[in-house]
């Protein structure tokens, strides 16, 4: 028996040069980054304050930085699919080999929904749901930081996949028989598998910590409709995580027993049935899309609110449409796959449900016009990212209508047009949702506002770029062409491709714009800082507290009375100015203690799935085991909260009231 | 006493509306989110049942369910697992009243019980594979070993998960936080007392039947 399973020296691609010079890339910035902690000395400073702090704001700022770090490399594959295509052409076959665009584009997709768009979002509810609802951390804060690694874990075992062996090769939806072992012996369906699997078990963990801990931890008068709408999506977002990933968990599972045990649940042989998977998958797989959208609604709805000066307009409505959505989201599934041959009532349905589902959205976009209509709007950048998403999605959500149209989508199945389409609602409306979220609450988040000119910058290259590189694509589709093309013969398609590179290359310029708006930012931190936590006129209550907040987030537990609870809160405050201030004792605050359990857990959660991926059967025991123990220690701690004393928050209070009146 | 007229009462004002009452204690949090898990773990077995649904028929020339199925070794099977939810409910009162010596009896009891569930299913996979109907034969015979295996695969970590809180109890006694893991390990031992219903109907009685 070999003791390191299918694992050899050749699961090293050393005779690919493009695979090793991106390997040797990622290995020198990796030794770089430990080099510069250790030059530092910042190993106990890390160890303690960010990998086993359970507070929501660092989990929150960990799952942004992971989703911007992953984001780098989904756009790498993106550049280097678009160069391919565009030079592809007639007789030539680019410099990409089948096998390795395949892979690329598989790698491209899975990394951009699940380890960039899905960890931004992520990352934004816990950053910004606790702060908003006025209490002090999540419901289950070392969880949340289980969720978090896990999720990074996953993130890990697709980087590995680029060094060691190689990726899926079948799509970022891994459909059978193709992803089967018969058609795809090698690990790369397995990476896909168990990244998404420890990923999947992360963020289900997320959503249950969230769904309870906006349903049963509000500030005393917090009231339903009371809440801020970025609240109720992420409500809606973490019920449909609670809802559909199970089925994805289930769903990869069974794949997995299919390539592992030799099982027939969409095999070929053994009258398996492919279809079924393609079904389970898009049962998750549709809301996953609702998932990664609705918080981003959410963003748009706080900046819009704030940076118009004017209370939301159509509050009612809006959580009436996040919720119709939450419910719809389940009842589109179908039509990813309107061409399997289903009766034409069921394609009737769920095309009429597709075009129903616009509807909560469309009102949605009045609402956001109308809370601009007549106020005093600044058009800061995360508001010019808002807009360019009105604009943006719009376009991708009638795009979207058409294709619901089944006799349409028959023609439209499977071509650019589909990819022009998904990319016109990904990126106009999550991508550029994030963007304004990451510049919204940055300030919050580290003291500091990011540049504004550089971050302007930023989004007029993303805008402008996504309309080069995606509208040639809806063309390109009604002329024909079909996605995932390593080279193609019709040479009239390649002035659109080439169109769609350049598209690109200036995507990449804001990109970069992004990098040096962070670096620039935190150079120019002195200059930027905002003293008065409320840097924006904001109007909810994560503005109430200092940037960035303490620990425990606020000295008193906010008590709510209306809408818009801190705008409300400052409104009372001018009427009162007369009075003498109440003065109000510190009483101290008990908060959950750091812990490692996230972290090992994780550790060992890569270690599973790199011994499964490679079949050491013995390790993924011991992987097990550990996790079992590191589970078992967390569960025999004795004390899980520590008491921050009264003077060490009146100390924080006088300090943060000095610095506001400097 | 009428209660209407109880809360009436109450002064308006002093009573706050229940979604504006602030965080609720950890006791409710926990079992909260617990039952959170238990949807979702719900959902999970919802995708397996639907799998096992479109798979029943598809049994590549291989034996069917009614060929299978012994009817006796799953009514034992669920007598088991019943009275199991029966002993478990017997060890949450237990603990409730602070009880030691009932609440090691309780989770003794429903350990037996569940060993007992646990080796009979095994002892049906076995007996299955030896004639041949291995998950590897059909894709029905694939659904079925990992639906009914599923829910066995919960009931063994559910057993560990018991023998845990038997050494918590030992170690920390009735503390809040130990209670609370019991609460959850009670949701946790009917819920799968659920999905064996749904198991039991979907699989034996329609499998035999049909």
């Amino acid at each position: 028996m070999n003791l390191l399973g299918k694992l050899d020296w050749n699961a090293i691609p050393l005779h690919e040069p493009i695979i090793m010079g991106a390997t040797a890339f990622m290995v020198v910035v990796v030794l770089v980054v430990l080099g510069f902690v250790t030059a530092k000395g910042a190993w106990p400073y890390l160890w303690r304050e960010w990998l086993t702090s359970v507070d929501h704001k660092r989990i929150g700022a960990m799952y942004c930085i992971l989703a911007l770090v992953m984001m780098l490399r989904g756009f790498s594959d993106a550049i280097m699919i678009r160069a391919q295509q565009a030079l592809a052409a007639g007789g030539a076959q680019g410099y990409l080999p089948p096998e390795h665009f395949n892979q690329i584009f598989s790698a491209h997709g899975t990394i951009m929904i699940l380890f960039m768009a899905m960890p931004f979002v992520v990352g934004l509810m816990n950053f910004a749901v606790p702060l908003q609802l006025g209490v002090r951390d999540v419901a289950f804060p070392t969880l949340n930081s289980v969720s978090f690694w896990l999720t990074a874990s996953g993130a890990l075992l697709v980087n590995i996949s680029l060094a060691v062996g190689e990726f899926s090769k079948a799509g970022w939806w891994g459909y059978p028989p193709l992803s089967e072992l018969q058609y795809s012996p090698g690990v790369g369906v397995d990476y896909y598998l168990w990244s998404l699997q420890i990923s999947g078990i992360g963020t289900l963990l997320a959503g249950i910590n969230f769904v309870t801990t906006i349903l049963k931890l509000r500030a005393p008068g917090m009231s339903y409709m009371r809440m801020p709408v970025f609240c109720w999506t992420a409500l809606a977002a973490n019920l449909l995580i609670v809802a559909a990933f199970p089925v994805l968990t289930a769903t990869l599972a069974m794949l997995a027993l299919d390539r592992y045990l030799g099982f027939h649940f969409f095999t070929l042989e053994g009258q398996g049935n492919q279809m079924l998977y393609s079904n389970l998958f898009w049962v998750w797989g549709h809301p996953e899309v609702y998932i990664l959208i609705l918080p981003a609604f959410g963003v748009f709805s706080e900046v819009m609110a704030t940076f118009s000066g004017k209370p939301l307009f159509g509050y009612r409505s809006m959580v009436a449409a996040t919720m119709t959505i939450c419910v719809l989201s389940f009842l589109v599934w179908l039509h990813h796959f309107f061409t399997m041959g289903a009766s034409a009532n069921v394609n009737g349905f769920f095309g009429v449900m597709s075009m129903i589902i616009a509807l909560p959205t469309g009102a949605k976009i009045f609402n956001w016009l109308f809370t601009m209509y007549g106020g005093r709007v600044r058009f800061s950048v995360p508001v010019l990212w808002s807009i360019g998403f009105m604009v943006t999605f719009v376009i991708g959500g009638m795009t979207g209508v058409l294709m619901a149209v089944p006799p349409a989508d028959f023609q439209l199945h499977n071509s650019v047009f589909l990819v022009a389409h998904f990319h016109n609602v990904a990126i106009g409306g999550v991508v550029f949702g994030v963007m304004a979220g990451y510049n919204y609450w940055f300030p919050k988040a580290f003291g500091f506002k990011l540049d504004e000119r550089w971050g302007r910058a930023s989004f007029w290259c993303w805008l402008v770029g996504f309309y080069v590189a995606f509208m040639p694509l809806y063309v390109l589709g009604l002329m024909g062409m079909t996605r995932r093309m390593q080279h193609y013969d019709d040479r009239s398609w390649q002035p659109w491709l080439i169109a769609a590179a350049l598209g690109t290359a200036i995507i990449l310029v804001g990109v970069v714009c992004q990098i040096v708006q962070l670096v620039v930012s935190i150079r120019r931190r002195e200059e930027l800082r905002d003293e008065t936590g409320d840097p924006w006129n904001g109007r909810t209550l994560e503005w109430a507290t200092t940037s960035p907040p303490p620990a425990w987030n606020f000295a008193f537990q906010p008590k709510v009375v209306g809408l818009d609870a801190f705008w409300s809160s400052k409104g009372r405050a001018l009427e009162a100015r007369n009075d003498p201030a109440p003065t109000r004792a510190y009483e101290p605050i008990e908060m959950p203690k750091n812990s490692a359990t996230g972290f090992v857990t994780a550790f060992f959660a890569v270690v599973i799935g790199f011994a499964l991926i490679w079949h050491i059967w013995w390790l993924a025991g011991v992987g097990m085991f550990g996790a079992f123990l590191t589970l078992l220690a967390f569960s025999f701690r004795r004390h899980n909260e520590i008491e921050v004393p009264a003077e060490e928050i009146a100390r924080f209070a006088r300090v943060h009231q000095a610095g506001a009146a400097a | 006493m009428n209660i209407a007229i109880a809360i009436d009462q109450i002064p308006q004002d002093a009573l706050p509306s229940a979604s504006e009452a602030g965080p609720v204690p950890t006791r409710i949090v926990v079992a909260y989110g617990f039952w959170i898990f238990l949807l979702s773990d719900i959902v999970m077995f919802a995708a397996l049942f639907a799998s096992y649904a479109v798979l029943v028929r598809s049994t590549a020339g291989g034996p069917t369910g009614a060929q299978l199925f012994s009817q006796k070794t799953v009514a034992i099977e669920t007598a088991c697992l019943l009275f199991s939810s029966y002993s478990s409910g017997l060890m949450s009162l237990a603990v409730n009243s602070r009880r030691y010596l009932r609440a090691y009896v309780g989770a003794l009891v429903t350990l037996a019980l569940g060993a007992i569930f646990l080796s009979l299913e095994i002892r049906e996979f076995l007996s299955m594979i030896a004639i041949g109907a291995a998950p590897q034969k059909s894709a029905f015979l694939s659904a079925f070993f990992t639906l009914v295996g599923c829910h066995g695969l919960h009931v063994a970590l559910g057993l560990i998960w018991l023998i845990v809180m038997m050494v918590q109890v030992a170690v920390f006694g009735f503390a809040a936080r130990v209670q609370r893991r019991l609460l959850c390990f009670s949701l946790f031992w009917h819920a799968l007392d659920i999905v064996w219903v749904g198991v039991f109907t979907v699989v034996y009685l329609m499998g035999v039947s049909s």
